[in-house]
């Protein structure tokens, strides 16, 4: 299973991005072999339309699980129509944290 | 004669002063009124009669399932997220779509075909023998307000005296009502915010190449700072209307002081007379 | 630390003036950022002096290279915003009208046709006697977007260092700006007004910030102008739980201090006495120290 975090930088030690469509980076994780891979988010300057297209950006990359602070409906329609599950992460943690917390059954579906 | 209503605020009695004009010049001659406010269009409130509907549409991507192949090409060049390919579908959000025909030209497939979706219409009336009214009217939750106001505006294209009723703001929609027309009465109210968003307007005018002059409304006789504005930026004040009750027991319920305080009809007249003059200033 | 964003729905509530006096009334150290990008008139209730200005880059525009340019005229074609016109015997962009889709760059068979960042206005920082002010300016045609709202609450965010609260002026409607203001706040103020329009668009922008996690309180302005809708907003937020922590009378000082350059809460009036009631409320239901 390949799950996507919301970061404001690379890595699993970078903190948790609230936002989904204009996260600074996208980490994915695999949770079969533990790997993980960061991709910077061309939409982060994009001027609208943002949540939809990073919805593609994740299909793109066979995430089935996205944690983030919060997703807007038009996002929100394209995560679901994608099969992607989504949990709502809020702290001030790292990646790693927030990937701890969501395999430990801590956080909350937000859609 | 083209002549716009506008204003950088809302709220400062733009479309009374539309209606007032339009009124009041119909007493003689033939006019047409154009509501471009069309996220909030409310000229028919002031001149009800039984209107014609005709739908505005705009073109929005259709895929046909059995020749796409999910490649994202599409989703990729629309700029404006309308549209997400998905492992075995493709997700479309007619609402952001700017009906750029962008992905019908990018698929490889020839799988995207547009399709026409209401946004809108524009509905018309004959208030008075010699007034017609163009509303038009965006539906809720949709963008694309100049789609809208360019279809009002052909509707009375041909006319020789169209009046037309802007949005507040500076954004696209203003520049639309704009385009093409020969002069512009900027309607402000003498509070500082009233002057700031003035300022804006009378710079989208400018930068169009379009004359304007300014009405002053529910003045209370403190309009210094704004009739200086106007000095220094060469924009003759056409007229002031007070702040009074008796024109607010008018206007609060909806009515024309053109039509019901007597000595206004003439003023309208007035008002419309020294607009048509910037044009020829102008020209 | 409190992040709250006054907002309203319709246009024209009086959410700015409200803003304004929270600002004025609230003595623990704050910055404020005015979101309301088409029409940020937060700058004018509060003498301030201006930090920095940066320009803001909108959506992309087209740019054709005249060199390339083998005058066939498919992008004017092909654009279905007019935004290629002829000028001066070639082919140009009108960035007013262009709308920055990429159709023109694609079909060119020259590759005479880029897109190319555009300034659609400047963001600033000031400082004002209430504390500091994120805030924007948009050129003619540029319409507020949440990517501005953003980068204005970006540099609000970055003046916050000692500070107890964040004071946000909302932008109107419920789109992308709206949803970009409030993300990341605690608490949102809806500045509601007894007009029926604005009680259908409360319940809207209420369904909005029902999706963050975040408190709601309403305020209604010029409540007493008309008794049945108060009644109406009043049942609607009983019934919502929404807690109504403030009733500002209709006061003609309330204008009187817009044109004086002045939050309403400099003078002694009814709508002052009302909304520091409001802000006590407010400081209670966020334990504000």
């Amino acid at each position: 299973m390949i799950i996507c975090i919301t970061a404001r930088g690379a890595g699993m030690d970078a903190p948790v991005e609230q936002r989904f469509g204009r996260a600074p980076y996208f980490v994915f994780v695999d949770t079969e072999t533990g790997d993980s891979n960061a991709v910077a988010n061309s939409l982060v300057d994009a001027a609208g339309g943002v949540g939809p297209r990073a919805a593609q950006v994740l299909v793109d990359h066979r995430a089935t699980v996205l944690i983030t602070g919060q997703v807007g409906g038009n996002a929100a329609r394209a995560l679901q129509a994608g099969g992607i599950r989504v949990y709502a992460y809020r702290g001030d943690g790292r990646v790693a944290d927030a990937l701890e917390q969501y395999t430990a059954g801590k956080l909350a579906p937000l859609l | 004669m083209k002549l716009v209503v506008a204003s950088g605020k809302g709220g400062t009695g733009k479309s009374t002063v539309a209606a007032n004009v339009a009124y009041s010049l119909s007493r003689a001659r033939d006019v047409v009124l154009v509501d471009c406010d069309v996220e909030e269009p409310n000229l028919h409130l002031f001149f009800p009669a039984p209107a014609t509907e005709v739908p505005v549409t705009t073109p929005v991507p259709e895929i046909d399932a059995d020749r796409c192949t999910f490649c994202g090409e599409c989703g990729r060049f629309c700029r404006y997220g309308a549209l997400a390919v998905l492992k075995d579908r493709v997700l479309v959000f007619p609402e952001l779509c700017h009906s750029c025909g962008g992905c019908t030209l990018v698929c490889p497939q020839g799988a995207i075909r547009e399709t026409p979706r209401t946004i809108g219409s524009v509905r018309c009336s004959r208030p008075l023998p010699t007034l017609t009214l163009i509303s038009g009217v965006l539906n809720e939750g949709e963008v694309q307000a100049p789609a809208v106001i360019r279809k009002a505006k052909l509707l009375a294209e041909g006319h020789p005296l169209v009046l037309y009723d802007a949005s507040p703001g500076i954004a696209c929609p203003v520049i639309e009502t704009l385009e093409g027309c020969d002069a512009c009465i900027l309607v402000t109210e003498s509070t500082p915010f009233g002057l700031h968003d003035l300022r804006l307007a009378a710079e989208v005018a400018e930068k169009l190449g379009i004359s304007a002059g300014v009405v002053i409304n529910r003045s209370d006789g403190r309009d210094d700072p704004i009739v200086a504005f106007c000095r220094d930026h060469d924009l003759p004040v056409l007229m002031t209307i007070p702040f009074d009750r008796q024109i607010a027991a008018v206007q609060n319920p909806g009515g024309l002081i053109g039509r019901e305080l007597p000595g206004w009809e003439e003023r309208f007249v007035e008002l419309f007379r020294k607009a048509s003059a910037l044009q020829e200033v102008r020209s | 630390m409190i992040r709250l964003a006054v907002i309203s729905g319709k246009g024209g509530t009086g959410k700015t003036m409200v803003t304004a006096a929270l600002a004025d009334i609230n003595r623990l150290p704050q910055v404020l950022a005015d979101c309301d990008v088409d029409a940020s008139n937060l700058e004018l209730l509060f003498p301030h002096r201006r930090i920095s200005t940066e320009a803001f880059m909108g959506l992309e525009v087209a740019r054709i290279d005249p060199a390339r340019c083998q005058d066939c005229g498919i992008c004017a074609d092909r654009c279905r915003f007019g935004a290629i016109v002829r000028r001066d015997d070639a082919w140009q962009v009108d960035a007013l009208h262009c709308e920055g889709c990429g159709v023109c760059e694609y079909v060119c068979p020259m590759g005479a046709i880029r897109m190319e960042p555009h300034i659609c206005g400047e963001i600033c920082t000031s400082a004002t006697e209430r504390g500091y002010l994120a805030h924007a300016r948009l050129a003619p045609g540029s319409g507020n977007s949440g990517l501005l709202v953003h980068e204005v609450k970006k540099r609000a965010v970055g003046l916050l260092d000692g500070c107890e609260v964040m004071l946000v002026d909302g932008p109107p409607g419920i789109g992308c700006p709206l949803i970009s203001t409030i993300s990341g706040m605690n608490a949102v103020l809806i500045v509601t007004e007894p007009s029926v329009s604005a009680l259908h668009d409360l319940g809207r922008l209420v369904t909005v910030c029902r999706r963050f996690n975040l408190r709601i309180f309403v305020a209604i302005n010029r409540f007493d102008l008309e008794e049945g809708i108060c009644g109406e907003i009043e049942a609607y937020c009983e019934e919502e739980s929404l807690p109504v922590v403030g009733r500002i009378p209709f006061d003609l000082q309330v204008v009187e201090a817009v044109r004086n350059n002045r939050p309403v809460t400099r003078t002694q009036s009814p709508a002052s006495k009302a909304i520091h009631a409001l802000w006590d409320n407010l400081s209670e239901e966020l334990e504000m120290p």
